[in-house]
């Protein structure tokens, strides 16, 4: 075999990017914890591998998550994954029976054509080189996608694609390169040597005539290597390193690894998994209605990335998770947020790129400072009742959800008891969105002790932002449910009795109940005894943000109008009745901007009850136990 | 003696009531308005301060914090902003889209701060 010099950029970064990728994982396994360790372990030999194999060729070569985004950006990114996957398979399998040799080095089959001018004159080779050209044919219309995505990103249903770094950018110059170049090159050398197929042998053919192929071909070969080498050698640095950390994330996600609440390796593994796709930005509310397009994950990600500055980007969130639904990575971006919330004050250094390479980046955490006391609040004697009702401090803006609650319980008859009637203490989901997790565990002691001291089985409450800290961060004896659980349970074992509205209404998906407590059917079964449930564009998982959300410490509050004004446009586009929701916030929200009216779904339940029972019923119903029904759910 | 020669004129100034811009200790105000610029826009209505939260358990008045904050006068609100519990009924109350709650967190990092002579 004689040597060309021209694969020897091509080599270097190969080679250079394998052993990269290698030790870059060896040191991510290394600082994982030691549990997370053994998940992985256990989750590369056994079940969750066949799991991960099936992901990896569903999302990463396939892109089955973008098609559901937009089915032409999904054919782009397939066209380039799967495309390339293909021609390097298809092009090793070549190499290996067409070739001089078996188990040839990876330059004899990318470099093919070179070694084999006269590859494909006949017969099965014949076929062989049709199906690589079309295989070539198939990665450049993806390519010719790409570049038009670029300058028109609406045709690919994107609203606005990613800023790029410098480093991005050159990586993506050298990567649309790359075939174009192959395209040239092996089109010169078919047509000096009167071979190859529909797409390299015409062109080859059509340029032969016109100019000296066979002297002009090295140039477009040392372009392919080159442009192969750059791209492998800058993969680390840019947005690029995502093809292969993605598999690796893959197996650790299957494995049952989650982010939990502090940056470990594995937050590590998810910021270099991010492609800066952009789906994130399009998706945003921030940025369709109010305009704001430099916060969104794929920035975060971005400027953790580089360790450039990133607090004003952490705080001007609403957290609503409509940009984790949609990623097509799956990284979990509304935890890698709290994380960066959670930390104090820092030195932003902006990293050089030839740092970035470095395989232990600083991990500097810092803890935030302690700002606030509630030394102030007084225990308080509670009161004994099965079950408690906590309205929230948003609830006591809307008085009309407390007194449809009120109805609610008295008309089924349950011993309740109301404990922030008179001047309640907030959940501490606020403080916890705000980072304060220290600040938040004195108010979620304090409530905890009331709730505990009560006796009660249950705790009813109509926010999800209450429901959502009760569920996840307190330690409780009761069940915990939200109202339209317990409105759904109520009208299930027959104490609740609403009777049939004939009128059509929508229903608005609250962000902390839907997305974050997965809580989809319940509202729906309700609203389904008492009206005539139209479905709307985003609903359930896609539902939209109100904009009044509680997580964005920085959002004007005529950017959130906005944000509800083009949200309740949506939810109102086929003149429903009413706008059903499930939290006070929503209902708040939306009132101000909203001409079809908006009402929760306790007071749509209360006006369908059937009117006030005689007095003396209703003084019966009231000592009625609900013990019973509460250990039944 | 001063004082009989104001009374002189028919009023006096109750020392209470005195506001020394010239004392004031503007770090504060600036270091919110350079992070949250809607403080400014606050007028003092009280809405804020009526249905907070915090304030059924405790003086939390973040109308008098907003105005002590303006005059530069730190220490009577001191232990004040601390008790915020950052619910965000201020937030949706205010009339003029002040970032209410963001405020009050920030007048209790630049308080923090200037225990540390950082401001």
């Amino acid at each position: 075999m004689n040597f060309e010099p021209f694969i020897m950029p091509f080599n270097i970064g190969l080679y250079f990017i394998l052993a990269y990728c290698v030790v870059r994982c060896v040191v991510w396994f290394r600082g994982l914890s030691r549990s997370d360790k053994l998940r992985l372990q256990r989750g590369f030999f056994g079940r969750p591998f066949m799991q991960s194999i099936s992901e990896i060729i569903n999302e990463s070569l396939l892109h089955r998550r973008i098609f559901k985004v937009n089915p032409v950006l999904g054919y782009m990114h397939m066209s380039l994954a799967f495309g390339w996957f293909l021609l390097i398979l298809f092009g090793t399998i070549e190499a290996d029976y067409f070739g001089a040799h078996h188990l040839n080095p990876p330059s004899r089959a990318i470099f093919f054509r070179f070694f084999n001018p006269d590859h494909g004159e006949a017969g099965f080779a014949r076929a062989f080189g049709f199906m690589m050209d079309l295989i070539l044919a198939f990665i450049l219309s993806g390519l010719l996608l790409a570049i038009s995505k670029r300058f028109r990103p609406k045709t690919m249903g994107m609203r606005k694609t990613t800023k790029h770094t410098l480093v991005d950018r050159i990586a993506l110059t050298s990567l649309w390169l790359i075939f174009p170049s192959r395209l040239m090159a092996e089109s010169l050398t078919c047509g000096a040597h009167n071979s190859g197929s529909f797409l390299t042998g015409t062109l080859g053919h059509a340029m032969a005539s016109v100019m000296p192929a066979a002297e002009i071909a090295p140039v477009f070969w040392w372009l392919y290597s080159l442009s192969l080498g750059t791209f492998f050698v800058l993969l680390p640095v840019s947005r690029y390193f995502h093809i292969p950390v993605e598999l690796f994330l893959i197996f650790m996600r299957n494995s049952g690894i989650r982010t939990g609440d502090k940056a470990s390796s594995f937050t590590e593994v998810q910021l270099h998994a991010c492609s800066s796709c952009g789906i994130c930005i399009s998706t945003c509310q921030m940025s369709k209605s109010a305009g704001i397009n430099n916060i969104q994950s794929a920035y975060l990600v971005k400027g953790l990335r580089s360790g450039s500055d990133v607090s004003d980007i952490t705080k001007n969130c609403l957290m609503c998770g409509r940009c984790e639904e949609v990623c097509p990575v799956g990284i979990e971006l509304g935890p890698l947020r709290m994380i960066q919330r959670r930390g104090g004050e820092k030195q932003y250094e902006k990293i050089p790129v030839i740092q970035q390479y470095h395989l232990k980046r600083k991990n500097v955490s810092t803890e935030k400072e302690v700002t606030h006391s509630y030394s102030y609040l007084k225990n308080t004697t509670p009161v004994k009742a099965d079950v408690l009702f906590f309205a929230g401090c948003m609830t006591h803006l809307t008085p009309s959800i407390i007194q449809s609650m009120k109805k609610i319980f008295d008309e089924a008859g349950v011993n309740y008891h109301f404990m922030d009637e008179s001047g309640g203490v907030c959940c501490g989901r606020p403080l916890m969105l705000a980072g304060r997790d220290k600040e938040a565990r004195e108010l979620i002691n304090h409530n905890s002790d009331i709730i505990w001291k009560s006796g009660a089985k249950m705790l009813v409450t109509p926010c999800p932002i209450c429901y959502k800290v009760f569920n996840e961060s307190y330690y409780l004896d009761v069940e915990v449910l939200h109202h339209t659980q317990f409105i759904d349970m109520l009208i299930e074992e027959g104490s609740l009795r609403p009777g049939f509205m004939n009128r059509s209404v929508v229903y608005h998906d609250p962000c902390e109940l839907g997305r974050g407590s997965g809580i989809y059917t319940e509202p729906r079964n309700v609203i389904g005894y008492i009206a005539d449930l139209q479905s709307v564009d985003e609903e359930a998982e896609k539902s939209l943000c109100c904009g009044g959300s509680l997580a964005n410490f920085s959002l004007s509050s005529d950017k959130r109008r906005n944000i509800a004004a083009d949200a309740i446009q949506i939810l109102t586009k086929d003149n429903p009745t009413a706008v059903v929701t499930a939290c006070p916030l929503c209902k708040k929200t939306f009132s101000s901007v909203s001409e079809t009216k908006v009402t929760d779904i306790a007071e749509l339940v209360a006006m369908a009850l059937p009117h006030a029972k005689p007095a003396a019923l209703t003084t019966v119903t009231k000592n009625k136990n609900v013990t019973v029904s509460a250990s039944n759910s | 003696m001063s004082q009989v020669s104001q009374q002189k004129f028919g009023f006096g100034i109750n020392k209470s009531r005195l506001i020394n811009y010239d004392k004031g200790d503007r770090r504060v105000r600036q270091y919110i308005t350079d992070r949250e610029p809607t403080f400014k826009l606050c007028f003092s209505c009280g809405a804020c301060t009526a249905g907070c939260t915090a304030g059924a358990h405790a003086t939390v008045n973040m109308r008098r914090v907003n105005v002590y904050i303006r005059r530069g006068e730190l220490e009577p609100i001191r232990e004040e902003v601390t008790r915020c519990m950052m619910c965000g009924k201020c937030l949706l109350t205010c009339p003029r889209g002040v970032n209410t709650r963001t405020v009050m967190a920030l007048a209790a990092e630049a308080m923090k701060k200037l225990d540390r002579n950082e401001l």
